[in-house]
C-alpha cells in the first residue's frame, strides 16, 4: 500500500509499536469524539426523527431527486463532450506551425484558466441579458464547463502529444506523411492512450463543477435538495437529504475515479512505450 | 470604463473580500493539509485510514456541496453563531486541505528511496527524517503544484457568491440595481482574477525552471 512511504520508519520494535499503539488509540479517540459530536448535535436537533426521513419513501420526491439527478448528468455529458472537442481543437492551435494561431489558442487557453467558472457562468446567465442576449441556466452551465474545462483539457492533450518519443514523428515523416497524417494517425492515438486517466480524472472535475449550476439555479441535483431541505410540510430536511445528495455524488465520482485507475493499470500493462510519468502530469 | 469607475469602491470592497478569504483559507488549507499529509505517511494505521477517509469524502464532494453543508446545515446543529464569512473561509479550508494533502504525498514519494534510507541508517526517527530530510527534498518537488492547488482556491472563493458573502463575483447583484451593465462589471471581475492570478503562475513557472535546472535530474532518478 504505502511501499515508498515505509523508508521512512523502520520496523518497528517493542517501543515504537507500544508508542505507535497509543497514538493509534489517541487518534481513534479523538475521531470518534469528532464524529460522535456531530452526531449528538444531529440527535439534539432532531436531524434523526422519523419525520425529516419520511420523504425517502414518497415517490413524488423519489422522482425529483432522480429528476435532478438527470439534469446533473445532462449538463456533465453535454459539457464533457463539448469540452473534449474544444480540448482537441485548441491543443491543436497550441501546436500549430503558424504563429499566429498558436497566439490567439494560447491567449484563449490562458485566459479560461484563469477566469473562475462561477463568473463565467455569471457572464453568461447575468452578464448577457444586458447585451440583449438571454441563454437559459442550462446553456450558461454547459457553456462555462465546456470554455474552462475545455482549456485544461487542451493543456493535457498537448503535453500528451508532446510527450510521445520523437522518433515516434520523425518516422512518419520519413515515411512521408503528412503533418496532419502524422497527428491522426501517430501522435494523437499515443497521446490520448498515455492521458486517458488524467482526461477522466479532468472529468471529475468536471462532474463536481456541474453542482455549480445551483448557483444560477439551474434545477440540477443540489437545486432540488435545497428545494426540498426547506419544503416546511416535510419538516424541513435540509440535512437528510443534503447527505443522500453527498452519497450520490460521492459515488458517481469515485465510479470516475475507478475508471481512471483501471484504464491506467491497463496503459501500463499494454504500452510498449514509455509511459508519461504520472508527476508529469499538469 | 465608466461602470469600473462609478462603482470603484464597490469593486474595492468586494476584491477584499475575495482576497481575505483567500489568504485566510490559504493559511489554514495548507496547515491542515500538511498535517494530513503526514497522517497518510504515518506509522499508525488509524491515523492512515482516517486521513485516507477524509481525503477520500472531501476529494469527491463538489465545493458547492460543503458550501451547502456549512452555509445552510451548520445553522441547524446550533452548535456557535458564524458569520456566513467564517463558514465560507471554514468550507473552502476544509476543501483545499485534503488537495494539499495529496499534493505534499505525492512530493514525498518523489524523494530518493535512498535518503529516508540514510536518514535512517544514522539513526533518525520518523519525525527527523521527515522534517530534517525528506520534507526539504520534497518542498522543491511539491511548491509548483502546490501553487496550482493555491490558485483553484482563488478562483473557488467565488463560489461564496451564492451564499450571501461579500466578495467579487457577487457584484453583478449591485450593479444591475443600480442600473449597470452587469455584463461589462462581471467581465472586469474577470479581467481582476487574471490580474491577480498571473503573478502566481509566473512565480510558479520561474519555480519549476529554476529548480528542474539545478536538481540535474535528481528527480528523475527517483521517480519509480
Amino acid at each position: 500500500m504505502s511501499a515508498p512511504t515505509a523508508v521512512l520508519y523502520d520496523v518497528p520494535g517493542p517501543k515504537a509499536r507500544a508508542r505507535n499503539g497509543a497514538l493509534g488509540v489517541v487518534a481513534v479517540i479523538v475521531v470518534a469524539a469528532l464524529l460522535a459530536f456531530v452526531i449528538v448535535r444531529l440527535v439534539a436537533t432532531g436531524q434523526f426523527e422519523g419525520r425529516v426521513w419520511e420523504w425517502i419513501l414518497y415517490e413524488n420526491i423519489q422522482l425529483a431527486l432522480l429528476e435532478g439527478l438527470l439534469n446533473t448528468l445532462r449538463a456533465f455529458a453535454v459539457g464533457a463532450v463539448l469540452a473534449l472537442a474544444f480540448g482537441a481543437v485548441f491543443a491543436l492551435g497550441r501546436l500549430s506551425d503558424h504563429a499566429w494561431v498558436r497566439g490567439i489558442s494560447t491567449g484563449v487557453v490562458e485566459f479560461f484558466r484563469a477566469v473562475p467558472l462561477v463568473v463565467l457562468m455569471f457572464i453568461f446567465y447575468f452578464g448577457m441579458p444586458s447585451a440583449g442576449i438571454t441563454v437559459s441556466t442550462f446553456t450558461a452551465v454547459v457553456l462555462a464547463l465546456t470554455l474552462y474545462n475545455g482549456s485544461v483539457l487542451a493543456e493535457i492533450f498537448r503535453s500528451g502529444v508532446q510527450a510521445v518519443p520523437r522518433g515516434q514523428s520523425e518516422a512518419a515523416y520519413a515515411l512521408g506523411m503528412r503533418k496532419s497524417a502524422v497527428m491522426r494517425f501517430v501522435l494523437l492515438p499515443q497521446a490520448v492512450r498515455s492521458m486517458l486517466p488524467t482526461i477522466v480524472s479532468q472529468l471529475v472535475v468536471l462532474l463536481k463543477d456541474s453542482a455549480l449550476g445551483f448557483l444560477i439555479l439551474y434545477p440540477e441535483l443540489l437545486y432540488q435538495a435545497r428545494v426540498l431541505g426547506s419544503s416546511g410540510q416535510l419538516g424541513r430536511p435540509l440535512l437528510p437529504v443534503a447527505i443522500v445528495v453527498a452519497i450520490v455524488y460521492i459515488t458517481l465520482c469515485l465510479l470516475l475515479t475507478a475508471l481512471a485507475n483501471y484504464l491506467e493499470r491497463r496503459t501500463r500493462r499494454t504500452s510498449p512505450a514509455p509511459a508519461v510519468p504520472a508527476d508529469g502530469a499538469v | 470604463m465608466n461602470v469600473l469607475f462609478d462603482n470603484l469602491g464597490e469593486f474595492g470592497t468586494r476584491f477584499l473580500g475575495t482576497i481575505e478569504l483567500f489568504v485566510l483559507a490559504a493559511i489554514a488549507s495548507l496547515v491542515l493539509g500538511t498535517v494530513l499529509a503526514a497522517m497518510r505517511v504515518s506509522p499508525v494505521p488509524a491515523m492512515r485510514v482516517a486521513a485516507t477517509g477524509y481525503v477520500t469524502l472531501l476529494r469527491n464532494t463538489p465545493l458547492t456541496l460543503v458550501f451547502f453543508f456549512f452555509a445552510f446545515g451548520f445553522p441547524l446543529l446550533e452548535i456557535a453563531d458564524l458569520s456566513f464569512f467564517t463558514l465560507a473561509v471554514v468550507a473552502l479550508s476544509l476543501y483545499t486541505a485534503a488537495f494539499v494533502c495529496e499534493t505534499v504525498r505525492a512530493g514525498i514519494t518523489t524523494v530518493p528511496p535512498g535518503q529516508a534510507e540514510a536518514a535512517r541508517a544514522l539513526g533518525l526517527g520518523f519525525g527527523q527524517s521527515l522534517t530534517l530530510i525528506v520534507l526539504p527534498q520534497a518542498i522543491r518537488a511539491v511548491v509548483p503544484p502546490l501553487t496550482s492547488v493555491q490558485i483553484a482556491l482563488l478562483k473557488n472563493t467565488t463560489v461564496a457568491a451564492g451564499f450571501s458573502v461579500v466578495e467579487a463575483g457577487g457584484i453583478y447583484q449591485v450593479l444591475s440595481e443600480r442600473g449597470y451593465s452587469t455584463l461589462v462589471g462581471l467581465l472586469w471581475v474577470a479581467l481582476g482574477f487574471v490580474i491577480l492570478i498571473t503573478p502566481l503562475t509566473l512565480l510558479q513557472r520561474s519555480l519549476e525552471r529554476r529548480w528542474s535546472a539545478s536538481s540535474g535530474g535528481a528527480v528523475k532518478a527517483g521517480a519509480r
